[in-house]
Order: C-alpha cells, then structure tokens, then sequence
C-alpha cells in the first residue's frame, strides 16, 4: 500500500475543505440549522410527538441523515470531477498507486468532511432542541457508514459527469426527493399501507430508520435490515468503482 | 540536383516493424555501413525504456499507434518530432499510464509497465503539454503533494532546491493561479522532478514560453541529463531538438519512421549550399559546367552550388578550380547549411512522396 500517496490525496482534498470553510462547513452547518429553528421550535412545538419523541427531536436524524447524503455526495463527486475536467488527473493516474489507494484518499477525505459536519450539525441541533442518543456507538457506526457509502457513491457520479450539470442532477433530482421522501419528518406508520411498502424500495429509509433507532431505540424498519441495505448499497459502490478502474471508463482513452 | 538524392534519404527510413534493436538501421548499404551501425549498437547504453510492438486504436476507429517500437537508451536525450496527430503525445501517455494501449508491450527500468506499474511509474516523471495545475493550490503545497503521490517521504531541502533551480522559490508560497504561463510551466516540471525520476518527459515543454525561459530550461535539461536522467522530448521547435537532443525519432502516422543520431542525421542528410555571387551575369551555365550539381539564379548573378556535408571540401575546391578555368570571377561566397528542420521537413515530404 502507497499511504504516503493515500496521504497526500486525503491532506490534498482536506486543505481544499478547510481553505473554504465558509462554503464548506458554516453553509451546510447553517441551512440546517434552518429546518431546526422552523420545524423543530417553531412549528415542531405545535405538533403531536410521534412515538413518544417530540417533532422536534423526530427530525435531528433525518436532517442529519439528509445533510450528510447531499454533502457526502457533493465533496467527493467534486473531489474527482475537478481534477478530470481541469486535467490534474494525469498526476493522478501517471502516479504509481493503484485504484484502491485512489479511491481510500478522495472518497476517505469526503466521508470524513461529512461525518465532521454530521457532528457540527449534532452539537448544533441540541441548541435547539432537546434530544438523546440511546446507541452512541451505532450512532456513530451509521453516521461513518452512511458517509463512506454515499462519498462512494458521489465518487462514481464525478467520474460519470461530463460537465457541471450532470455533476448536479442526480443529487438535486434523485437523492434530495429520496431524503426527503425517505422518512426525513414523518414516520412510516403515518403513511396509508400502499405508500408504505412503495416507499421500502427507497433506500434512504432504512439509512434514516436507522440512524433514528440510534438515537431514540425506535425504527420504521428493523435494524439489521437497515445496516445490511446500508452495507449492500456500499458494496455495489465498489463494485461500480472496481469497474470503473478495470476498464478506465472516463479516465483513460 | 541533390548529390545524395532522395533515394538516398530513404535508405534511412526504418520500418518499425523493425524491432528494438533497430536504432540505426540502413538499408540497402554495404557490409562496411553495416559494420559500423553495429559498433553503434555495441557502445550504445542499456535501454531504459523499451516499446514493442505498441498500438493503439481509440474508441472512434482512430489508429493513433501502429505497431511502434523503440528503444530509449539510458541517460540520453531523445527528442520525438512529427507534425500534429502523429502519435507523439498518445505514445507517452501509454508509457506513463494515462491511455490505455490497445497492444503491445512497454518496459521502462526493464519493468512492464502494466504487471509491474509501481516501479515503473516510480522511475517516470512527466511534464505534460497542457498547462494543467491546481489553480488555488500554492506552489509549495503542490510540488510536495507531488512527491507524497509518487510514494516519497517528504523532503523540503530537495523541494527546496527544486525550487531554487527553477527560479520558483520566491513564489512558492503564491497560488498557481497568480503566476504567468511560463512560470506556471517552470512548476510542472518541478511537480515532476519531486519525486527525483529517472527518466523525465517533456511534451512541448517550451510552448508558449518565452525565448529566455526557454534558454533557462534547456540549461536544466542538460543539467538533469548530466546527474543521469533519461529526458524524452516532444517538440514543434526542431530549433529545440537540435540544440538538446542526443538522438532524434520521427513519428508519422503512428508509425516511427526513423531513429537516428542527431550529429549522424545532420552529417548524413545535411545539405549545404555555397552561393557564388558573379561579377558578370551569365545567360546560361556554362557547358563544362553542366556536369556539376549547379543552379543559376533568376537574375545570372549568382551560381548555386549543392553538395551534402561529407563531400564539402574536396567539392568547393573543385568548384572554385573549374569557375577559374572558365574565366568566370566571382565577388562574394557564401554557404548554408540546412538546420534539423530542413531535414525532417524534407524527411516528410519525402515519406509523404513515397506514399
């Protein structure tokens, strides 16, 4: 293993982060802290608990969950399309390091700008609104899960984009509606029996079932059934991404 | 007109089918070239890199590469010519990993570069021909993250006298984005010297530079290439080639046409021409000197005479004893060489003639 190359891709990709903070952390840090202030206080103390937690406290792991899908996917989409459309990638790709050391230092360093804002967006969610964790540990295991998961899958989407647009569609068009949809501010049980079982072929759910059942030991859907859909989805990611490096597919000609 | 002719010229057309070893191939001479082009072969250095058999085809039908092989030797300057789309840039992006070939086999260090492409790599430092930098990354930051991808332990002496001998120390701590364009190129090479390789690619590596600049880095290539590293270059400048190269490879079509010695390219194929400026303008050549290689200007004021490198003296002195038999006086002499660009000009043309 090349870690020193690990390394240099994983500080390359982090000084990026840190050299726009403002971009990078307050931003997302920030317009979560929005949907805490409207629907947690404002109009979370108007509404009924759900299961015995209050709307307010229902909705940290769902926002957190959702900021984490769409920063995960933003900083390591980013991360690779950079370097392929500025040309940098000849660095890259001339350098004695194989696609597993690639992949571990840009998807390495997008997972952990997310799980670090994932833990921002926490401490700042308890200004707001009281709230526990029942299963700090799993907490913790779905938060890196979920980051790892979907920086892989940015990965993929910042090889596959040609241009600045594609870059956006599939977060803006595909894993917003699906974080959203996915059980982000309601429960399950509180859809009708029809939009229940449609909206188990959402794979958002069971990442936001989960991670919920960590902090309040409460799930829409079992919990190994969670992290297993969690670690299925991750392994075809690298699937993808083993392909992508076996063929050359938008790296090399 | 030409005394070597271009049958001549053509005797060093090798086909690349013609393997490795073929560096200096003449066909069709006699067993004394032939001994010679041995010797050649046998005080030659060890290849550092070695293309066999190399092609590529990309997605849309294009046959970039066809069959090439080449042999680089081991601390040489080899400097790679063709005119645009000949196969010069997807050749080193082969060897160094970035295209895929479609067939082939490629060493360098005697490593293959695909079973074996962590030693390979490590020995390949590449400078390539677009101006392609992290524009918001410092100078420092991205020299050193340069070495850290190459697997080497962080070294701010060496970094440090990069950066010194690419003028580059003063604005190491300055973001790419705030330097000119031949400052920008000055760090990609130092990008790629930080991993200290063995052999070092330039592909156009003075375009768009500035004749100073340029002087400064033919400097360093040389300086390089005396502390041991294999330089490999790709130019439009044949100026550059002549000035730096210790041998010249034309690619066309994909195909290397010929892999000569710069100095025995130029002394082979170098034409000269001396100029005769006439006291008295002649209606015509006269007829005893109808068996010499000579032309007669425009205006019958001046006589040129052809002759190639090898023949130079005894040719003029022979000139200059038939003009006096005639009567003919002459006020002013002068001679021109042909530079490397002549001949590969008229290389081209030549293949291009053939076809």
């Amino acid at each position: 293993m090349n870690f020193r190359a690990v390394s240099a891709i994983y500080r390359f990709e982090m000084a990026r982060t840190f050299r726009t903070l403002l971009q990078s952390i307050a931003s997302p840090v920030i317009s979560t802290s929005l949907y805490f202030i409207v629907f947690g206080s404002a109009i979370g103390s108007r509404m009924v608990e759900i299961d015995g937690v209050s709307y307010g406290a229902f909705i940290v792991p769902g926002l957190i969950m959702l900021m984490l899908l769409t920063e995960s996917i933003s900083n390591a989409s980013f991360g690779i399309f950079m370097p392929r459309y500025s040309g940098t990638i000849y660095e890259v790709l001339s350098a004695p390091v194989t696609a597993t050391e690639v992949v571990i230092g840009y998807v390495g360093a997008a997972a952990s700008k997310s799980v670090l804002l994932g833990l921002l967006v926490l401490i700042t969610a308890r200004l707001f609104v009281p709230f526990q964790i029942e299963h700090p540990f799993w907490m913790i295991a779905f938060l890196v899960l979920t980051a790892i998961t979907f920086s892989l899958f940015g990965f993929i989407i910042g090889i596959w984009a040609d241009g600045f647009e594609k870059l956006q569609i599939i977060p803006l068009m595909i894993v917003t509606p699906l974080a959203f949809l996915g059980g982000t501010f309601y429960s399950l049980s509180m859809l009708p029996p029809l939009w229940q079982t449609i909206t188990l072929f959402n794979p958002v759910v069971y990442l936001v079932s989960g991670f919920r059942w960590s902090f309040y030991g409460q799930a829409d859907v079992n919990i190994v059934l969670s992290f297993g859909m969690t670690l299925l989805f991750m392994l075809g990611c690298v699937a993808v991404i083993a392909w992508i490096f076996r063929t050359g597919y938008r790296l090399k000609s | 007109m030409h005394s070597s002719g271009s049958g001549s010229r053509a005797d060093f057309w090798i086909t690349d089918r013609d393997g490795p070893g073929a560096i200096v191939k003449e066909k069709g001479k006699g067993r004394g070239k032939g001994a010679m082009a041995e010797t050649r072969e046998e005080k030659r250095a060890p290849s550092i890199i070695t293309v066999t058999e190399l092609s590529k085809t990309y997605a849309g039908g294009f046959r970039a590469l066809d069959s090439v092989n080449l042999d680089i030797r081991r601390g040489e300057i080899f400097a790679l010519l063709g005119p645009n789309g000949a196969g010069k840039t997807t050749l080193i992006s082969i060897i160094c990993g970035i295209v895929n070939a479609s067939s082939g086999q490629v060493r360098v260090g005697g490593h293959d570069i695909w079973r074996e492409f962590r030693a390979a790599r490590s020995l390949i430092g590449l400078v390539p021909q677009e101006l392609t930098t992290d524009m918001f990354e410092t100078v420092w930051a991205t020299v050193n993250f340069s070495r850290g991808l190459f697997g080497k332990p962080a070294d701010k002496a060496l970094v440090e006298r990069i950066l010194r001998e690419l003028s580059l120390w003063d604005k190491r701590n300055e973001r790419i984005m705030a330097l000119s364009g031949g400052m920008k190129r000055r760090v990609m090479i130092a990008k790629a010297l930080s991993h200290e390789p063995a052999v070092l690619f330039l592909d156009e590596p003075t375009a768009g530079v500035d004749v100073s600049l340029r002087r400064d880095m033919w400097a360093m290539v040389r300086r390089l290439r005396e502390n041991g590293v294999t330089i490999i270059l790709t130019t439009h400048y044949i100026e550059e080639a002549e000035e730096m190269a210790d041998r010249i490879g034309i690619i066309r079509g994909g195909r290397i046409t010929l892999v000569e010695e710069k100095a025995a390219l130029m002394e082979k194929l170098g034409k000269k021409q001396l100029t005769v400026q006439l006291q008295h303008p002649l209606a015509d050549i006269p007829e005893a000197l109808s068996d010499l290689p000579l032309t007669l200007s425009a205006d019958g004021c001046a006589l040129h005479y052809h002759f190639d490198s090898q023949g130079a003296q005894a040719g003029i002195a022979v000139l200059m004893r038939r003009l006096g038999e005639q009567g003919i006086e002459f006020v002013d002499l002068h001679s021109h060489q042909s530079s490397l660009e002549d001949i590969f000009v008229s290389l081209v043309q030549a293949r291009e003639g053939a076809e």
